[in-house]
């Protein structure tokens, strides 16, 4: 009983980092229907920069609660700067040509993006753990959990409650549904879609960036690190169905818990989980767990 | 007058003396090329520059400045080629072929990733092109092949897990349940396997309570710490390295695991400001952990000096151990070169080069090495570990209990497989 309850802590810790980092994946996905290959990258920046600000900050002496706001503000920086720069130069470009081209030139900008990276931060990692030992730590199960991860639990479920309300309950979220079944009808009817675009691909790489910075204080911070992330995203939105909130959601709770039970009792299996899962998934339903079949428009 | 004019003389002779001895000293040996093209291969990108690759070209710029100003090799100046290791091992492969064919350079030094020296050695072999391996680890590349253009003058990675073996019991002699963790590639594999099977040989009976394999960069262990907290081993081991020893010892730390077990590291593949405290660690060879004789090395010495200077460095002289396996690998080269110039009397060829360094031995910043096993193109190197301590005198880590096991001690005789000689109990081992 006490080995399930550790099981189930680690997993949905993990569960909820795994929400984080894809969220911004699957709603970028979701409103413009491309694949961001450059949404590791985005991750990249907000945890350098989230990092940068917290050691700037712990310079300082100040308050370590006010670490998630400065992690925020981060996630916000690099998405303004970086969202409207990368849709209206580039993406615009390229929404009617074939897929294959918009995701070469993704892949183009995420090189780009790597090396602006390294030219700031250079190529030693970047340890900005203050907040993981500083929130404190609680005994659970009879072993230390820091708090810090499951804020992180807690920020991931304020996070999809969030998105929910804004694509239900919202006049941005049913201009948002418009534009997702029907760009042309969309704009026939007054709505202003290349500035819809615009919105959803910066909100998309607040997402991502957001998902770095509150990373930030857990891991070590070295080049490459955000192609790792793409990878595991883009396995949990293919999980959940590309494009759905929802389905990343259940997506990163069936594959944490998985992971979690498959270190404990099967650990050779660890590496293999999330793409089992995600290979069974597609093969019984290849729109994934909450994705909807496209008819192809002529 | 009669004493300003002796002084004059006196003045001009030396002067024309200096000018003789630098024209003697400059002549190069008949044959001689204008200049020494060596490539240098070293992760300049990926999350394996940070840790290895910046630090090894770093070390390999400062070491052929030193060789220049000395007059070069064999009176010839090196010009050094970098060249990034990122990517597959196919393109790797092709890089090494622009090298050989297209730069035409006379000899390559590098390569970090295991995968990738496996992947060179045969090509180098088929364009007869001297290359020394100035990093990588894995010990199949001389145990599953001869190759006549080919050496390594940093020792196999056999001496990183039997040396932390051979530490742990040294430190921890009751030592009874051990766990691991290690990446789940190649490395992470070989590491284990080295160290369990070391570990049943001195320590029969021991219990192996846990084998996690997280993925290679995973960089939350937030799950396999959990484990290890609940199964509670006297030592957990490990071979990761750069930002994922970083992140587990920081977490480990944080979750009071590092206080629970012994945490065993066998790299010292990243910073250790960065390592906790009480973490033992070490190092394929001496290097970043210097054993006194290495300490005292002339050669040691002036590369902490040299690389100060150029490129600085934190309060305890701290550089990657992927840094003193290049300069190893330069002063191989140079030695072999002068060597086979001096028998030969002319400037030597590719063979003559390759047979004076098989079988050398040679002075680096990282004490004496010994090219004494796979067929002489395999260097044997003692195996230092520490213990990460935190000195508050100068504000950093540093490390303490320093032990060094013997080259004899932790590699096996020429001609043995590593695995056959750890299953036969180590015959030949001289501790």
């Amino acid at each position: 009983m006490r080995l399930l309850l550790v099981v189930l802590l680690d997993g949905l810790a993990y569960a909820a980092w795994l929400f984080l980092v894809s969220a911004g994946l699957t709603f970028t996905y979701g409103v413009l229907r491309v694949l961001n290959l450059a949404h590791g990258n985005l991750y990249a920046l907000g945890a350098y920069l989230g990092a940068t600000l917290l050691l700037h900050y712990a310079a300082s002496g100040s308050e370590i609660a006010a670490t998630l706001g400065l992690l925020l503000l981060a996630a916000v920086i690099i998405g303004i700067l970086a969202g409207p720069l990368i849709e209206r130069v580039f993406l615009r470009r390229v929404y009617s040509r074939d897929e294959e081209v918009q995701l070469l030139l993704t892949f183009a900008i995420s090189l780009i993006l790597e090396d602006v990276t390294k030219l700031i931060w250079g190529v030693t990692p970047v340890v900005a753990d203050m907040p993981y030992t500083s929130f404190g730590s609680v005994r659970l199960g009879g072993i230390s959990y820091p708090w810090y991860p499951f804020l992180l639990v807690g920020v991931a479920l304020g996070l999809a409650g969030f998105l929910w309300f804004v694509v239900t309950h919202t006049r941005l979220g049913k201009v948002l549904a418009a534009v997702i079944a029907d760009r042309e009808v969309s704009a026939t009817l007054g709505i202003h879609v290349p500035r819809v675009y615009t919105f959803a691909f910066t909100a998309g790489a607040i997402l991502a960036a957001l998902g770095g910075a509150l990373t930030a204080p857990m891991f070590s911070l070295v080049p490459g690190i955000g192609a790792d992330v793409l990878v595991i995203s883009f396995a949990v939105i293919a999980i959940g169905g590309l494009g759905s909130i929802g389905g990343a959601a259940v997506g990163s709770v069936v594959v944490g818990l998985a992971r979690s039970a498959a270190v404990y009792f099967f650990p050779e299996l660890d590496l293999f989980t999330i793409y089992l899962i995600m290979t069974l998934v597609l093969l019984f339903r290849p729109q994934g767990l909450f994705g909807e079949i496209e008819i192809r428009r002529i | 007058m009669n004493r300003y004019r002796k002084v004059l003389a006196g003045l001009i002779a030396a002067a024309g003396l200096s000018l003789f001895a630098a024209t003697a000293k400059a002549d190069p040996p008949a044959g001689a090329p204008a200049s020494l093209k060596i490539a240098v291969v070293a992760f300049l990108s990926g999350p394996a520059s940070g840790p290895f690759g910046i630090p090894a070209r770093n070390a390999a710029d400062v070491w052929i400045e030193k060789i220049n100003r000395e007059g070069g090799i064999g009176g010839i100046k090196v010009i050094p080629v970098f060249t990034d290791e990122a990517g597959p091992a196919d393109k790797v492969v092709t890089e090494f072929r622009r090298l050989a064919l297209e730069e035409k350079v006379a000899a390559v030094v590098g390569y970090i990733s295991s995968a990738n020296c496996l992947a060179v050695a045969p090509v180098a072999d088929e364009l007869k092109e001297l290359t020394v391996f100035g990093d990588c680890g894995t010990a199949r590349v001389f145990e599953e092949g001869k190759h006549a253009y080919v050496f390594r003058t940093n020792a196999h990675t056999v001496i990183d897990s039997l040396g932390a073996a051979r530490y742990l019991l040294a430190m921890k002699p009751d030592v009874k349940t051990i766990a691991g963790i290690n990446q789940d590639y190649a490395w992470g594999r070989d590491s284990w396997e080295i160290f369990q099977r070391s570990m049943r040989q001195l320590k029969p009976g021991v219990q192996v309570v846990d084998v996690l394999w997280p993925k290679i960069f995973a960089g939350d262990y937030s799950t396999e710490i959990s484990k290890l907290l609940v199964e509670k081993p006297d030592v957990v081991f490990t071979s990761f390295w750069g930002s994922d020893l970083v992140t587990f010892s920081r977490q480990a730390k944080a979750r009071g695991l590092v206080e629970q077990s012994i945490v065993l590291v066998n790299n010292t593949g990243s910073d250790i400001k960065d390592i906790p405290a009480t973490v033992l660690i070490g190092s394929r060879g001496p290097g970043p952990i210097a054993p006194p004789d290495v300490e005292k090395d002339p050669l040691h010495q002036e590369f902490i000096q040299l690389y100060k200077a150029k490129y600085g460095l934190a309060p305890n002289n701290y550089i990657a151990h992927g840094a003193y396996h290049f300069t190893q690998a330069l002063q191989g080269l140079k030695v072999a070169y002068e060597s086979a110039i001096k028998k030969a009397g002319r400037w030597p060829t590719t063979e003559e080069v390759a047979a004076a360094l098989a079988y050398s031995t040679f002075d680096s910043p990282a004490g004496i090495i010994q090219m004494a096993i796979g067929n002489g193109h395999q260097a044997i190197e003692p195996a230092p570990f520490a213990v990460i301590k935190q000195d508050p005198a100068i504000g950093a880590h540093v490390f303490t209990e320093i032990r060094s096991f013997p080259a004899a001690c932790v590699n096996p005789p020429d001609g043995m497989k590593s695995l056959d000689w750890i299953d036969r109990g180590f015959p030949g081992a001289k501790c």
